[in-house]
C-alpha cells in the first residue's frame, strides 16, 4: 500500500504538508471508525485505505467491525433499500432484530474514543453510549436518502439526532435533518492499480487479449450490467454515433452470476448487439488493470446511467484525462459542470450528439479530459478525502464558521 | 534598498469543509426566495469558493448561480446578466446578495414566462456554505522584495485567502496585500494597485502574475 510521501508527486508536496499540519492539531484525540464489514463494498474499501493514512500521519485510529448474524443483515439490507426509495416491508419483529442486534453490538463494543465515526445505518444503534461518554459522534451516510421511504428514516432518524454532525456524499443525497451536515464526496487512490500509469504496451496487450482493435476510437462504459445503467441506451447511442464515425463499443462489467436480475440484462444486451462486430460485451472478472487499461484506450468513456450514486467510474475516466459523456443524475453532476469538464446528457440523442462533438473535436476532446483530470485531482483523491475528514474531525470542537488552527 | 516593515506579512492559507444547508431550488422564484434569506456564507461559497474552485480553467465559469441558470435552466440571458455580475463592486455580502435578488427578480417581472421554468429531478440548485479553517504558513515577508520571493512560492490559496476571503467575509476594507503595502510600508501608490487587481477575471496562476507584475514593476520604474 502506498505511503503518504508517494502521493507528493501527484498533488504537491503542500497538500501533504498540510495534511500533517491538521493531524497536529487532532494531537491527544483518538478516532474509532465503526462499521459493518471488513471486507468487500465501498466502505470497507475506503476504510482499509483511509484507516493507515491516517495512523501514518499521527492520528491515533482504530476501526472496529459490528457483529450480526444473517438475520440482521437481511433487515439491514430492506433497510439500505428503503433509504434509497425502494418500497420495503419491514416488520415489527424484523425492527427488533435490528435494534436488539444493535444493543448487543453496544454492550460488546465500547465506543471510547474521543471521536467516534459510525459508517451506514447498521451500526447507529452504538449511540446508546454517547450521553455516558460525552465523546463527538459524526455519521456518515453513504447512501442517497434523498427520497428513502419514510416509514423506515424515522425510526433511523431519532438516532441521528443524536450525533454531532452527519456526512453526505453528494448534496442531492441529503434531506433536511436537524444536524449539521458536511459535504464529503468519495474518491479515487491514484496509486491503485485501477488508476495508476500504465505504458502503452501494457494497454495494447489489454486490447488483444478481449479482441479490440486500437485502430478505430473506442466508445466505453464501465459498469455492471444493470438496466439502471442503461447499457441498451447505450448501444443506441453508438449506432446513431457510427452513422457518422466509423468506431466501435466496449460495454465492460462485473460478474453477473450472483444477480438474476443483471443476467437478463446482460442477455438482452448480448441480443440487442447480435451480429455487430464493433460491439464488445465484456464479462470481466474483478480486474482493476484490465479495467484501467480499457479506460485509457477510449476515446470517449460514457456513463449512461439512469439513476446514479456517486459514480466513481466518471471519477476514474475523469482522471485518466478522458472526455467524458454522462447522464446528469446523481453524484455526477457534482463531478462534471457541463462543457468544461465533460459533456452531460438526458437522453439516447443527447448522449449521440455529445459523443460526435468529442469524437469530431479532438481539440475539444482534450481540452476537456484536462479539465476533468486537474478537477479530479483538486477534488475527488484520496487526499482531499483525508483532507475533509481531519476538517470535520476539528470541526466538532468549533461551532464557528471560521476557525483558526 | 527596499523600507522594511516592523510586522512581517505573514502569508496564511486557508481550507474549507463545505457545508449542506439543507436549501435547494428548482426554479427562478425559489432561487429569489432562497437568495434573500439564506446565510451570507452561502453567498460567498456560490461566488467567490467557485470561481476559487475553477481557477484552473480558461475561460472559468463566471459564478455558480449564472452557471446553473444558463446550463440547468437553459435560461442564456439571464444567465448572462448573473455572469456579469462584477463582485469586486460589492464590498459586502450584503450588497451582493442584493445584486443576485434583484437581477432574478427583475428578470421574473419583466419576463413572467420564466417562473415556468424547472430545473429536471436532481438538478436542483443546492445551496452550500463553508467552514473555513486559516493557518499561518512559515512564509514571512518585511519588505516588497521578500512579498515577490514569498508570492513566487505561496500556494494559490494562499493568495485566495489574503485576496478574497480577508476582503469580503471578514471584512477587511482592503485586500490584505494592499493593507500591508500601505500600513506596513507606506507605499500609497502601489497599495491602490494592488487594491484595483481584478482577481475575477483570470485564472488563479494570472492573478499571482498580475501580483508579481505590480510588485516588480515597482522596481522596473524606479531603475
Amino acid at each position: 500500500m502506498a505511503k503518504i510521501e508517494e502521493y507528493e508527486t501527484i498533488v504537491g508536496k503542500g497538500v501533504v504538508h498540510e495534511l500533517r499540519l491538521l493531524a497536529e492539531r487532532l494531537q491527544g484525540k483518538s478516532v474509532q471508525h465503526v462499521n459493518s464489514t471488513a471486507v468487500g463494498g465501498g466502505v470497507a474499501e475506503i476504510l482499509n485505505r483511509m484507516v493507515p493514512l491516517l495512523r501514518e500521519i499521527g492520528v491515533d485510529t482504530r476501526w472496529d467491525v459490528i457483529k450480526g448474524g444473517e438475520q440482521f443483515f437481511q433487515v439491514t439490507k430492506k433497510i439500505h433499500n428503503a433509504l434509497h426509495g425502494v418500497e420495503e416491508d419491514i416488520t415489527p419483529e424484523q425492527w427488533d432484530i435490528f435494534w436488539e442486534t444493535g444493543k448487543r453490538n453496544s454492550e460488546e463494543l465500547p465506543c471510547a474514543a474521543d471521536i467516534v465515526f459510525i459508517h451506514d445505518p447498521q451500526p447507529i444503534a452504538l449511540v446508546n453510549q454517547k450521553e455516558a461518554r460525552r465523546n463527538k459522534w459524526l455519521w456518515r451516510c453513504h447512501v442517497d436518502i434523498s427520497r428513502s421511504q419514510s416509514a423506515v428514516f424515522e425510526p433511523l432518524l431519532d438516532r441521528v439526532k443524536q450525533f454531532d454532525a452527519a456526512v453526505f456524499s453528494a448534496p442531492a443525497f441529503a434531506k433536511r435533518i436537524p444536524v449539521r451536515q458536511f459535504l464529503i464526496a468519495p474518491s479515487l487512490d491514484p496509486l491503485s492499480d485501477k488508476n495508476k500509469e500504465l505504458r502503452a504496451n501494457e494497454v495494447e496487450e489489454v486490447l488483444g487479449k478481449y479482441g479490440i482493435t486500437s485502430e478505430k476510437p473506442i466508445i466505453t462504459q464501465v459498469s455492471r450490467f444493470d438496466r439502471l445503467k442503461d447499457p441498451v441506451g447505450v448501444i443506441e447511442a453508438f449506432r446513431k454515433v457510427k452513422r457518422h464515425v466509423d468506431c466501435q463499443l466496449v460495454l465492460a462489467g462485473g460478474s453477473a452470476s450472483d444477480d438474476p436480475e443483471s443476467v437478463e440484462v446482460l442477455e438482452q444486451v448480448k441480443q440487442f448487439s447480435e451480429g455487430d462486430r464493433d460491439i464488445h460485451i465484456l464479462l470481466m472478472p474483478q480486474n482493476d488493470i484490465h479495467i484501467n487499461a480499457l479506460q485509457r484506450a477510449s476515446a470517449v468513456i460514457v456513463q449512461k446511467s439512469l439513476r446514479e450514486g456517486f459514480g466513481l467510474t466518471v471519477t476514474e475516466a475523469l482522471w485518466k484525462g478522458k472526455p467524458v459523456v454522462a447522464s446528469a443524475v446523481g453524484g455526477i453532476t457534482v463531478q462534471i459542470k457541463h462543457k468544461y469538464h465533460g459533456l452531460l446528457c438526458h437522453s439516447v440523442d443527447g448522449a449521440a450528439l455529445a459523443i460526435r462533438q468529442v469524437l469530431q473535436n479532438p481539440e475539444y476532446a482534450n481540452w476537456l479530459g484536462g479539465n476533468g483530470r486537474e478537477h479530479v485531482r483538486r477534488n475527488f483523491l484520496v487526499t482531499r478525502h483525508l483532507r475533509d475528514y481531519l476538517l470535520a474531525f476539528l470541526s466538532l470542537y468549533k461551532a464557528e464558521d471560521i476557525i483558526y488552527l | 534598498m527596499t523600507k522594511k516593515a516592523e510586522e512581517p506579512f505573514v502569508f496564511y492559507s486557508i481550507l474549507h469543509l463545505v457545508e449542506l444547508t439543507g436549501h435547494s431550488a428548482a426554479t427562478l422564484q425559489e432561487l429569489a426566495e432562497h437568495l434573500r434569506s439564506i446565510d451570507g456564507g452561502s453567498i460567498y461559497f456560490h461566488t467567490h469558493q467557485f470561481v476559487k474552485q475553477h481557477l484552473y480553467l480558461t475561460p472559468e465559469p463566471p459564478n455558480d448561480f449564472a452557471y446553473w441558470v444558463t446550463e440547468v435552466l437553459g435560461e442564456d440571458r439571464l444567465g448572462e446578466t448573473l455572469s456579469a455580475i462584477d463582485v469586486t463592486d460589492y464590498s459586502s455580502l450584503g450588497a451582493m446578495r442584493e445584486a443576485f435578488v434583484s437581477s432574478v427578480e427583475g428578470a421574473l417581472a419583466l419576463r413572467p414566462r420564466l417562473k415556468h421554468l424547472s430545473a429536471p429531478e436532481g438538478e436542483e440548485f443546492h445551496f452550500l456554505k463553508s467552514v473555513s479553517f486559516v493557518f499561518p504558513t512559515d512564509l514571512r515577508a518585511h519588505d516588497l522584495d521578500e512579498l515577490a520571493d514569498s508570492l513566487r512560492r505561496v500556494s494559490l490559496d494562499s493568495i485566495y485567502f489574503h485576496l478574497f476571503e480577508a476582503r469580503l467575509r471578514l471584512e477587511r476594507p482592503t485586500n490584505d496585500f494592499s493593507n500591508w503595502v500601505a500600513n506596513a510600508l507606506g507605499e500609497e501608490a502601489l497599495a491602490v494597485r494592488i487594491a484595483r487587481l481584478d482577481p475575477y477575471s483570470q485564472s488563479g496562476e494570472g492573478i499571482r502574475k498580475e501580483l508579481l507584475k505590480i510588485v516588480d514593476g515597482r522596481f522596473v520604474r524606479e531603475a
